[in-house]
């Protein structure tokens, strides 16, 4: 029987949350967690699944992947799977960084699943199969099932379709094939031009990747006479939340005064962000919004104004979509004051 | 945010983590911290540790503005 290898993190091996994030990886003979289902689906056994803390990974990537390559040295395995990581960006961008790195060491076929909107599969789709899976844990089964039926293929040798049929993230590779049509290019071509000609609509079979890249905005000549802002998706607050910002998939945004303080102090802020413990930020709300730190270079006079208020929402969760409304309307408020640049902390 | 912020014309320094996410989503100036639940103070560090970083790392962010870059720049930390 073919082998295969499962990679989760923290919290779905049940070590447990934000507080255990930091877990270096380990590798245990047999199921744990995801790898159960997996393992029921797959015409393979799964013989270890690997664990490791989604911070730990973020923050110190190359001994993490080390660690695990060290792992699987002496391991044989056909398939390496990982995840699936849903909307949960770091758990993505780990399952992403894993897959990759076994695939390119041991050259076996390494396949995860995330969410759209997850920023691993940006990052990681051109390497390995991400298959697209739904917003949260709800939706394990059939984003494991997915996998599962797709590596099967691979297992028995079968060939395996163009992305958008089976229902991966294209990899930017061409594949030659038979068209069921029979056309050749010279047909195609020219019947898209005829379209073209036609104002029809037609689809093009090379598609390029929009990239939304945004130009760099002139720099500030003067610091000692600009006016900054400080803006984080770090969730800090003051401790009532009175904008009720939502602790992940925020559509909400605030702003708060800054102008008579010298630092945002624990017990009058916080954080309300559900993805990282939050024990160090509420202990001293300034480590992730360096407000005496802006204090300080204003009264040194390394910077002309610090802008009265400082912007806050969460970045866990929210979609791409939401944040630029957001960003949008932070923008109106920055301009009514003449803001000449921004620091944004991000968690 | 970023990117709707730099939009606008307004230069902005994304301070982060996870560098490569910021350059995949689009920052063009980023300051690196040094992890995700405490980016600018380990708390397992004293509060001088903690401040002396934050004030260095914010200050690179602050000289990043100025900085005439014409492509994704990660700025460089001492401490």
């Amino acid at each position: 029987m073919k082998k295969a290898i499962h990679y989760i993190n923290q919290f779905f091996a049940g070590i447990g949350g934000e507080e255990k994030a930091d877990y270096k990886p380990e590798i245990r003979e047999g199921l744990v967690g995801p790898a159960i289902a997996l393992n029921s689906i797959l015409e393979a056994e799964v013989t270890h699944t690997i664990i490791c803390g989604d911070n730990f990974m973020g923050s110190n990537t190359d001994e993490a992947v080390n660690t695990i390559l060290g792992f699987l040295e002496d391991k044989e395995f056909d398939i390496f799977v990982a995840g699936p990581a849903f909307q949960a960006g770091r758990y993505g961008v780990a399952c992403g960084t894993i897959c990759k790195a076994v695939k390119e060491r041991f050259n076996v076929p390494a396949i995860t699943s995330m969410n759209v909107e997850n920023p691993g599969v940006e990052m990681f789709k051109k390497g390995i199969y991400i298959f697209e899976g739904g917003k949260s844990a709800a939706k394990m089964r059939e984003d494991v099932k997915t996998m599962a039926n797709f590596a099967n293929k691979i297992l028995k040798g079968e060939k395996t379709g163009p992305a958008d049929e089976e229902g991966f993230f294209p990899r930017g590779i061409r594949a030659e094939m038979w068209l069921k049509s029979g056309k050749t290019a010279a047909e195609r071509g020219v019947e898209m031009l005829v379209k073209k000609l036609n104002d029809q609509p037609f689809e093009t079979e090379l598609p390029i990747p929009k990239q939304d890249r945004v130009p760099i905005a002139p720099p500030i000549k003067d610091l000692s006479k600009a006016n900054i802002a400080m803006v984080t998706t770090g969730g800090i607050v003051p401790v009532d939340n009175p904008d009720r910002i939502q602790s992940a998939s925020a559509t909400r945004w605030g702003r708060y005064d800054i102008s008579k303080i010298d630092r945002l102090e624990s017990g009058v802020y916080k954080t309300i962000h559900a993805g990282f413990d939050p024990a160090a930020a509420d202990a001293d709300p300034n480590i992730i919004m360096p407000i005496d730190a802006m204090k300080a270079y204003l009264k040194e006079g390394k910077i002309g104004k610090l802008h009265d208020y400082f912007y806050s929402t969460v970045g866990t969760g929210t979609t791409q979509a939401e944040a630029a409304r957001m960003g949008k309307e932070m923008v109106g408020k920055l301009r009514e004051d003449n803001v000449d640049g921004v620091i944004m902390t991000s968690t | 945010m970023v990117k709707e912020i730099e939009r606008a014309g307004i230069p902005v320094v994304q301070m982060c983590n996870l560098i490569p996410v910021a350059t995949t989503v689009g920052s063009n100036k980023i300051v690196p911290t040094i992890s995700i639940p405490y980016p600018l103070g380990d708390p397992d560090t004293s509060k001088e540790q903690q401040w002396k970083l934050r004030y260095h790392r914010v200050g690179v962010a602050l000289d990043a503005l100025t900085e005439d870059v014409k492509e994704q720049t990660v700025f460089k930390v001492k401490i």
